[in-house]
């Protein structure tokens, strides 16, 4: 690796930006409920905003991300780990009240209205934010037609692509996550 | 004093680091951003961030339970 900093183009004022190395990254997207959308989407824009070129392929239950309306949903069936802070103490739920009609969705809107109180940012202003930081998203196409998606239903900008597409970005990316 | 500001209070991980690289780009080379975050974990990722990306943070102070960043842009 040659010691001399690389210089790689940036949006700031389009001046360029010396960085001691760039590096890469590339994440496969395989999950679509409410908790499994952030760590993509937040160590993306992360990873853009810190002049890093990023790839996000989304797959299987990952590539309703994509969909124009997110309707983002979660559940605390199969989930030990899932306790949220109330009145002091943290609540989870046993797995058979999971499956009680009501439930899923008032757990949904609980989360939903934490992360509000607490500051954090939604997928829908994640992702956008992703694509005005010019990531580069894939939806995979053999899950287009497996789960019988449209392009027309989903955001402008993503390109489709299958196992060949990213595989070629991911020999060339540093940082190879699947999430 | 800072050339220019942005107020991050009430924001969590990661959009205090977003907003300030959205805010860096209308400073000038050799200027200076000011950050304000009620984040404890922007203390970190400030570092991280200015390490990575050739800025530099001149100061991170803490006072109760809000911090401060003062970050400056490399010159041309």
């Amino acid at each position: 690796m040659s010691s001399e900093a690389q210089v790689v183009s940036d949006d700031i004022q389009g001046a360029p930006v010396a960085v001691p190395e760039t590096k890469s990254m590339s994440i496969i997207v395989t999950k679509g409920s409410l908790d499994w959308a952030y760590p993509p989407f937040i160590l993306a824009t992360t990873a853009a905003a810190m002049g890093l070129p990023v790839t996000m392929f989304f797959t299987f239950y990952g590539l309703p991300l994509l969909l124009k309306k997110l309707d983002l949903q979660l559940t605390a069936a199969g989930n030990p780990a899932m306790k949220m802070p109330m009145m002091g103490a943290h609540m989870g739920l046993p797995n058979l009240l999971t499956a009680v009609p009501g439930v899923d969705a008032a757990c949904t809107k609980m989360m939903k209205n934490l992360m509000n109180k607490k500051g954090i940012a939604s997928i829908e202003d994640l992702r956008e934010m992703a694509l005005d930081a010019d990531v580069r998203m894939i939806a995979c196409q053999m899950t287009m037609d497996l789960f019988e998606y449209d392009t027309k239903d989903m955001i402008d900008g993503p390109e489709l692509g299958g196992a060949a597409t990213y595989i070629e970005c991911a020999t060339k990316s540093d940082i190879n996550l699947f999430i | 004093m800072a050339d220019h500001t942005l107020d991050a209070k009430g924001l969590n991980c990661p959009l205090p680091i977003l907003k300030a690289r959205k805010a860096l780009k209308d400073v000038g080379p050799g200027e200076t951003l000011e950050i304000l975050s009620t984040d404890p974990g922007s203390v970190a990722d400030f570092e991280a961030f200015c390490r990575q990306t050739g800025n530099e943070l001149l100061e991170s102070t803490n006072d109760d339970s809000e911090y401060r960043f003062l970050i400056r842009r490399p010159a041309a």
